[in-house]
């Protein structure tokens, strides 16, 4: 397993991505999508909630339980991403691809996301 | 007690196939190897082989250890025959279930119970007192016996590829004594899945060359390794108790719909009789919570413990849910009062974190396999 090097890890184990525009797009790790096993169902901020970077914003469901969803970042969501919501496996599929979760414009990000590298040591893998 | 948990004499191989581990009653088993969601449908349309080496074995002896059986149990243990299991429950006095049982026939005078991982010390020690004034024997035999199944529609054809062991002419729930894979085993018909499939007792030394040789025969059929996470889906949606969650101490085998399992009419006494002699009468006349199967209307999923609401009143708390992989919805099974336990009742949900989703209430079991 590798986490894409241009990413940038939160330690609840969600990736941001390059801000563009001044949005920024969010997902959660393999190791994440790993350690949570199947995903079943994705409850996911909506479109113009403002989100707090490391509050709750929706939560992850699998087959053994449920987890909550943080946010890495602050600022008012863009997008959900409807396929996760229609086909939540994509979340285990395809983490750091087609299984994104949300887009938030960006006002506020922690000092302390990790790099690619420093999640890896951090999550140990 | 030691905190670290014990190993099967699978472990490495578990980990050599990247299965993620769990702790579960103070074991280190596979919880999946890869997707749960695979290994479950794989087991209901073609094969999954488990480690189930957690399970307790405890051996009885003796000129007496069918009656014996018959007194510290609450089935009829005198009537299994030679080769055949029974399905069964030991209770404590006050007709509490201290756990449910596969009991097989092993000889004229020997038998093997086997419990739940959790549960098989206590297991153990009940028999152990219960045993005095018997002539028989009660032995420790969980570090005696690997526990391997092969579960699935495929499984007669992976197995008839392993042993020459007669497989037509053993029926569901019962057992014999074969070789495997060159491997001497205890052959069972049982499972915990809902399918067809086999329960294969060996030594411990034996159990890697077992777990190769039916890898390799089940390969053309579809066999893939399966962890405790699918075993859970599987049983759940089959409406198979699991204890600690349908089974409690708290409950008679009467209050978890399980009746059938307490024989009054055998011979001499038996621990609990009294006790369930009035449990019986009250599940018939005034019965307190029922056991029944729950499925979602959307698709949050319910968890042990969660309530059960209805005109915003708790009515009754789910024991297990999951997402059931054939169903392709929540399932769950819950006791609820007696007044809402009718399948189609309406406005029943469970409480999923403070939102009432609303649930149709099912019998059990949610899956059965066309025969």
């Amino acid at each position: 397993m590798s986490n894409p090097q241009q990413l940038r890890y939160s330690k609840e184990h969600e990736w941001l991505s390059a801000v563009e525009d001044g949005v920024a797009t969010i997902g959660i790790t393999e190791y994440a999508a790993n350690a949570l096993g199947d995903v079943v169902y994705a409850q996911l901020p909506e479109v113009g909630d403002t989100v707090t970077a490391g509050e709750t914003c929706g939560e992850l469901e699998s087959t053994k339980s449920v987890s909550d969803l943080y946010s890495p970042v602050t600022g008012e969501v863009t997008a959900a991403n409807q396929d996760v919501v229609d086909d939540p496996s994509l979340v285990n599929s395809a983490p750091f691809e087609g299984g994104w979760l949300f887009k938030v414009r960006v006002t506020e990000e922690p000092a302390d996301l990790l790099s690619a590298d420093e999640y890896t040591a951090f999550s140990g893998n | 007690m030691s905190t670290a948990p014990r190993l099967t004499a699978l472990d490495a191989l578990h980990r050599s196939l990247g299965a993620t581990m769990t702790d579960f009653a103070g074991w280190d088993m596979p919880l999946r190897y890869a997707s749960e969601r695979d290994e479950h449908n794989a087991v209901r349309t073609r094969a999954g082989l488990f480690d189930l080496s957690h399970m307790g074995e405890i051996t009885v002896t003796g000129p007496e250890a069918a009656a014996f059986l018959s007194y510290a149990l609450v089935g009829n243990i005198a009537t299994v025959g030679n080769g055949r299991a029974r399905y069964t429950m030991i209770v404590q006095e006050d007709g509490g279930i201290v756990d449910d049982l596969i009991v097989y026939r092993l000889g004229e005078s020997e038998y093997m119970v086997v419990a739940n991982a959790g549960n098989a010390q206590i297991v153990l020690d009940a028999l152990t007192e219960r045993v005095g004034g018997f002539d028989a024997e009660v032995r420790d035999d969980r570090d005696a016996y690997a526990l391997l199944a092969v579960q699935g529609p495929e499984s007669p054809a992976i197995m008839k590829a392993v042993t020459d062991a007669d497989l037509d002419g053993l029926k569901y729930y019962a057992g014999l004594p074969g070789t495997v894979a060159g491997v001497p085993a205890l052959i069972a018909r049982t499972g915990y899945t809902g399918e067809d499939g086999f329960e294969l007792f060996v030594a411990p030394e034996h159990a890697e060359a077992l777990w190769r040789a039916l890898t390799e025969a089940g390969e053309s059929h579809g066999l893939i390794p399966c962890g405790l996470s699918c075993r859970d889906t599987l049983r759940l949606e089959a409406g198979m108790p699991l204890y600690g969650h349908e089974l409690t101490t708290a409950l008679t085998p009467f209050d978890a719909g399980l009746g059938r399992v307490v024989k009054f009419e055998k011979e001499g006494d038996f621990v609990g009789r009294e006790a369930l002699q009035a449990a019986a009468e009250r599940a018939e006349s005034a019965p307190p919570r029922k056991l029944v199967g729950l499925i979602a209307e959307g698709r949050r999923v319910p968890r042990a413990g969660f309530s059960v609401v209805a005109d915003g009143k708790v009515i009754g708390e789910v024991t297990s849910g999951a997402p059931s992989p054939t169903l392709g919805k929540p399932i769950a099974m819950a006791y609820v009062d007696a007044a809402f336990a009718a399948p189609g009742t309406e406005g029943v949900g469970v409480d999923i974190r403070g939102t009432h989703e609303p649930y149709e209430v099912v019998a059990l079991p949610f899956y059965k396999r066309q025969k």
